[in-house]
């Protein structure tokens, strides 16, 4: 059975008479933990009755297996429809492709209940800060699903409204393609996350770029305009593709992650003909 | 709709009216559209609703239009309807491009046509066009701390670049 495998595993071994506690060995826990059982059944029940209880009625694991289990088995995702992708979207809670199947066909209309956001459709940039409040006001541990071209890269919006990628502002786990993505396909990624949320207790994506610390109430609210006019500005850099090269590095570089904002120390210089013109 | 010649008797009483007012004429796809100097739009917007025989009594649109390489470079289109012979006549005011560091303004008619109040919010959301006297006028769709004008046509299309093995040379510095 796979390791990521939606049911789960129970180990049901003999009890071992004696314990080797010096060998290394894969299940010396687990026979640990039966003699234990084995000890405190002892007066209820005796002799073999009691080892075959043990053995087939003592459930023994470990208690994050289990939490990552029931956690990956029991997503709620959040009601929220972006534009067409959100169609594809509705369509697997429907019974012909049943999203219930693996236990996260109650979509919450509260983000303070849904613990899986699928950002299905193209993120304006006017529409980003709201995604992002709703992902600030989920409780941990959240999830997001980047469904179709748009949200994941821009898509064919390559223009001055839309947000060219969602992670560009969210922590984004896992990113469907498709234009839009067939009702499978989602439910594909749906299972990739619940093979991450089983295999890795690690928030994958938010530990490796440190995006812990970027919610809204930990920015300083007074240099987001800041902020946001420098990356117009690199933005418009790219466009033109005549000016000089971005500040940051090759893809994996210190520069690149994403962290809490610096504070300014150089006071922004006037915004010349360009950027007052053209962004 | 005004035909052709119609279009032309609309002007020649205008001119009666407005003298100075109406630039040009022309009949196209066949919509007819005045010329208009800016300065007068309010009066010949007026003059259209109000002269018994006209009645273009109903706003449809305002919307901007940049014609950049020709001149003047912006346009201001108020589309009017006459809802009792369904004809529709368009007054485009012509604005020419004041440079880099002013933006072309003409005076408001929210104050006329409530209609065009968002109307005129949109435009000057998207081309960066004053109208002068209008109660409140600031961005409607894009976001308020928005820079620039982005249907104007020397905005950069925006997004980025999608890079490709046959196109990396052509974006130099993405990698390095």
């Amino acid at each position: 059975m796979a390791p990521w495998c939606s049911r789960l595993e129970i180990k049901r071994e003999k009890i071992r008479a004696n314990l080797p506690l010096d060998e290394p060995d894969p299940n010396k826990e687990l026979y640990v933990r039966q003699v234990r059982a084995r000890d405190l059944l002892r007066g209820d029940i005796e002799g073999l009755d009691l080892e075959k209880v043990v053995e087939e009625a003592v459930l023994t694991t470990r208690l994050d297996k289990v939490l990552n289990w029931g956690r990956a088995n029991a997503i709620f995702p959040a009601t929220f429809g972006l534009a067409c992708c959100a169609i594809e979207m509705m369509s697997v809670v429907s019974p012909r492709y049943d999203i219930a199947r693996f236990g996260a066909e109650a979509m919450r209309a509260s983000p303070r209940q849904a613990d899986m956001l699928i950002l299905s459709g193209r993120v304006s940039i006017k529409m980003a800060p709201v995604v992002r409040r709703l992902y600030d006001q989920m409780l941990e541990p959240k999830w997001v699903v980047s469904m179709g071209a748009c949200s994941s890269s821009g898509g064919m919006f390559s223009n001055y409204a839309v947000v060219q990628g969602a992670d560009k502002f969210l922590p984004v786990d896992i990113h469907v393609p498709g234009c839009p993505p067939r009702p499978e396909a989602l439910l594909y990624g749906f299972n990739k996350l619940q093979q991450m949320i089983m295999g890795s207790p690690e928030l994958g994506w938010r530990t490796r770029y440190s995006a812990h610390g970027t919610e809204e109430w930990a920015r300083d609210l007074g240099n987001v305009t800041d902020e946001a006019r420098d990356a117009y500005a690199a933005a418009r850099d790219i466009a033109q593709s005549a000016g000089p090269p971005l500040v940051s590095g090759s893809p994996g570089s210190t520069v690149d992650v994403p962290g809490p904002p610096q504070e300014r120390t150089e006071v922004p210089s006037k915004p010349d003909r360009d950027s007052g013109r053209f962004i | 709709m005004p035909d052709a010649p119609g279009l032309e008797l609309i002007r020649a009483e205008l001119n009666d009216a407005h003298p100075d007012a109406i630039t040009g004429s022309y009949y196209e796809h066949g919509q007819a559209c005045l010329v208009c100097d800016p300065a007068q739009i309010r009066e010949v917007l007026a003059w259209l609703r109000d002269t018994p025989g006209q009645e273009y009594t109903f706003l449809a649109s305002v919307h901007g239009v940049d014609y950049l390489p020709a001149e003047p470079r912006f346009g201001v289109h108020y589309e009017l309807l006459n809802m009792a012979r369904v004809e529709r006549v368009r007054v485009r005011a012509a604005l020419a491009d004041p440079g880099p560091d002013a933006l072309p303004e003409l005076p408001t008619v929210s104050d006329e046509w409530p209609t065009a109040d968002h109307q005129e919010r949109e435009v000057y959301d998207f081309f960066g066009i004053v109208f002068t006297g209008h109660p409140d006028l600031r961005r409607i769709l894009m976001p308020e701390d928005y820079v620039g004008w982005p249907q104007r046509r020397d905005f950069p299309i925006g997004g980025e670049p999608v890079i490709f093995t046959n196109t990396e040379r052509d974006v130099p510095g993405w990698y390095a």
